[in-house]
């Protein structure tokens, strides 16, 4: 067959765009770890025992609170009302970027913010923004809340994903029937089968909460911030110096990150031996379903509530005019702010959704080559290939991008928007495949046979059949990509050498001048362009398919 | 020599013999593959149809008009197809399915859309060239499917269980509007079916899939 020579190599040539700049960029990273006393440097910085411990304490304690509430939803919930109500409030928060979330609860947390503004004066008795630091508190608690409510919408839509390989539905069924509760018949039957496929993503979220840097410098504390935000602040410094004790960091960060994660491994195998231990005594327990149930309930409303006042408080702040504390709202609604950030703002607009559609474009067509070089081929990924796929999302970013930044301007191209985009594409890649892959698989094959038996090639196949029939899936996949594509912070911050701006980029750098007004204008658009993607996924199939019943959701 | 010839067309997977078929299927004839579920009925099927997996061993020949199509692709085979559910392709309407089988070497738009409306005319289904197939009931999907087999000019066709998803009103009349087709077209075909009664209407040789005759009852 020659039509199928170069889609053969479309997987091999994924993952080596996957794994070569992880694994290069690690390299690079930690070579000048050992160089000119780095190691010696950090050890010596007072901060760092509170950095590390902030870093292991925010990111355990917030990835297992995120856990616990997904979990807890879908056991005690799944199939009634108001799941369906949280999941659908939820869903589409998975688009809203890290940077604008962390603004968003920023201006709802702070001393001077929404909730105080709303208590006041007649609950606290404040006239005046009080001198408490709720924001970037010591402990970590803001950062802590805003990783939960950012986490926990990504890892109920990867569990809702896995539940129907797990026969979630029959088992539960069969756990009813035998008396049990439905929390514990679920937790025994359905959590042993969901957890392989959803474990990688709780690695990647736990790699993620203990390592974000943009989340951190908006939301954590700063006296010393956790170790990620601080490796950020010596990378970027001007003093060449600080360069050594950045990599040394790093390699510190990385070990942390691997620790906890073996930790949690730990965790697991105990948590699964007391489930079969559990299992074994036959106590039914239902009276756990009489408080789980609405304590999740609760739980999940609430991370509704504060993600909803979070982009309502944004908006706001971008419309408003004179706005005096404690009043509750603004005297006067006006574009002032958007007017004066205009200028900016459309700059930022313009790389941003440069760079978005180039990663988004280039992730669709390599993990469609993929997928059909499987479906032609037989090529099946297996387990292992999986995990590397998931390498560029578990591996703490600031290990290996300052790597592959110094990289970069080796061979003289940092500083490029497509430098950049290349970075974007290796975080990218990794949600639209996993996206995307299951619906693929899930197309009736008896199309194709029927297809080819009527003369068709795999090509035309591909482009008549099933491109079209997938679309809703594939666009939805690259819907993902565009969002993951403008929400990342650090590699468009470390790859483009300060040079290249977005607007997760500048909204992140503003929110320390504290302009709260143009602030919200940039968290304002870079949470609209998510949402209008996901729009048009939906919208466009919707509309080319409207003569089609076949075609429609759930179909 | 015209017709579709199965020249000790055996399938092994590792050393069991699943299928094991010498036959001739002459122009307008029907060749009944029949057996419970679990006899290697869908492996025959695809032996012939060529999807088998690589998990099993295929020898001997398969003769469609006097060339060996043993080991062509499927596409390259011009064995039609029917299956067991009619699998119209949802986003395309029921004209867009039939041009989608419709040799590319008929050019032309009014060409095309004339041999569409042809067809559709002889399924008793004029005018549903812009319907959606969501919208027809299953005897006319049922319909559109065999046509759409037929426009892509098969020199032998391969039912799978065709009838077996229909209700009893349906079954007879399809059946019989297909079997009538393939005799008047003259089109060798090999129906694949666990009825006795649909192998009875099929009017010709009846096998199971290691090539022995099944007696069915008048």
């Amino acid at each position: 067959m020659t039509t199928g020579g170069a889609l053969r190599f479309a997987p091999r040539l994924t993952l080596l765009l996957m794994a070569v700049p992880v694994i290069a960029g690690l390299a690079g990273t930690l070579r000048p770890a050992f160089e000119a006393g780095g190691v010696a440097r950090l050890l010596d910085w007072p901060g760092l025992p509170r950095a590390a411990a902030l870093s292991l304490g925010t990111g355990i304690a917030s990835a297992l609170l995120a856990l616990a509430i997904t979990l807890s939803l879908v056991a005690a919930l799944q199939g009634g009302r108001l799941f369906a109500l949280i999941l659908r409030l939820l869903s589409p928060l998975l688009a809203v970027p890290h940077a604008a979330a962390a603004l968003g609860l920023a201006f709802l947390l702070a001393p001077s913010g929404w909730i105080a503004r709303l208590l006041s004066p007649w609950a606290t008795g404040w006239t005046r923004p009080p001198d408490l630091l709720i924001l970037n508190d010591p402990a970590g608690l803001a950062l802590t809340a805003g990783l939960v409510v950012k986490e926990v919408p990504f890892l109920l839509l990867i569990l809702i994903a896995a539940l129907p390989q797990a026969d979630a539905t029959r088992r539960l069924t069969l756990m009813a029937s035998l008396g049990y509760g439905r929390v514990a018949g679920w937790m025994l039957s359905v959590l042993p089968a969901v957890w392989p496929q959803i474990r990688p993503a709780v690695y990647a979220v736990l790699a993620y909460s203990m390592t974000a840097v943009d989340m951190a410098l908006v939301l954590g504390p700063t006296l010393p911030p956790t170790l990620s935000a601080q490796l950020v602040i010596w990378m970027t410094s001007p003093d060449l110096a600080d360069r050594p004790v950045a990599a040394a960091g790093a390699l510190l960060q990385l070990g942390l990150v691997l620790a906890a994660l073996a930790l949690f491994r730990c965790g697991e195998l105990g948590f699964a031996r007391l489930g079969r231990r559990l299992a074994l005594t036959g106590r039914r327990r239902i009276r756990a379903d009489l408080w789980l149930g609405p304590l999740a309930g609760g739980a999940g409303l609430l991370v509704v509530l504060v993600m909803a006042g979070s982009m309502a408080g944004l908006a706001l702040w971008s419309l408003a005019g004179p706005w005096v504390f404690p009043n509750a709202l603004p005297e006067r609604f006006g574009l002032d702010a958007w007017e004066r950030a205009a200028p900016g703002l459309g700059m930022a607009a313009q790389e941003t959704l440069l760079l978005a559609i180039v990663s988004t474009a280039l992730a669709t067509a390599l993990v469609l080559s993929c997928l059909e070089a499987e479906a032609r081929f037989g090529l099946t990924p297996g387990s292992r290939v999986m995990w590397l796929l998931w390498l560029p999302l578990i591996m703490p970013q600031v290990a290996f991008l300052p790597g592959l930044a110094d990289l970069g301007l080796r061979i003289g191209v940092d500083g490029s928007i497509g430098a950049v985009a290349a970075a974007h594409l290796v975080f990218v890649l990794p949600y639209v495949f996993l996206s995307l892959a299951a619906p693929w698989r899930a197309w009736d094959p008896r199309i194709a046979v029927a297809g080819t038996a009527l003369g068709a090639t795999p090509g035309r196949i591909f482009w008549r059949l099933r491109l079209p029939m997938l679309l809703r899936p594939i666009l939805t996949a690259a819907a993902v990509g565009f969002a993951v594509s403008v929400g990342q912070y650090l590699p468009t911050l470390l790859i483009g050498g300060g040079r290249v701006t977005t607007l997760t980029t500048e909204a992140v750098a503003l929110s320390s001048g504290g302009n709260r007004r143009i602030i919200g204008t940039y968290a304002m658009l870079q949470l609209s362009l998510p949402l209008l993607a996901f729009a048009l996924a939906l919208a466009l199939p919707a509309a080319l398919f409207r003569n089609r019943i076949g075609m429609r959701a759930g179909a | 020599m015209s017709g579709l010839v199965l020249d000790r067309l055996e399938v092994r997977a590792k050393d069991t013999l699943i299928v094991a078929m010498d036959a001739v299927v002459k122009p307008g004839e029907v060749l009944t593959i029949m057996g419970p579920s679990g006899s290697g009925k869908s492996t025959a099927l695809a032996a012939i149809i060529g999807t088998l997996g690589p998990d099993f061993s295929v020898s001997g020949r398969l003769v469609l008009d006097g060339c060996d199509v043993t080991a062509l692709p499927t596409r390259a085979r011009g064995i039609g197809l029917l299956f067991q559910d009619d699998v119209l392709f949802p986003h395309l309407s029921v004209g867009g399915n039939l041009a989608f089988a419709l040799p590319a070497t008929l050019r032309g738009r009014q060409v095309r859309r004339a041999a569409i409306e042809a067809a559709l005319a002889k399924a008793g289904l004029a005018g549903f060239a812009d319907r959606d197939p969501g919208t027809l009931s299953g005897g006319e999907r049922a319909r559109v499917a065999l046509m759409r087999t037929l426009l892509a000019e098969p020199k032998a066709l391969l039912l799978d269980e065709p009838f077996s998803r229909l209700d009893a009103g349906l079954r007879d009349h399809v059946r019989a509007f297909v079997l009538d087709l393939i005799r008047a077209e003259r089109i060798p075909a090999i129906l694949v079916t666990h009825q006795p009664d649909d192998a009875r209407a099929a009017g010709g040789r009846i096998i199971d899939p290691l090539g022995r005759q099944v007696p069915v009852g008048a």
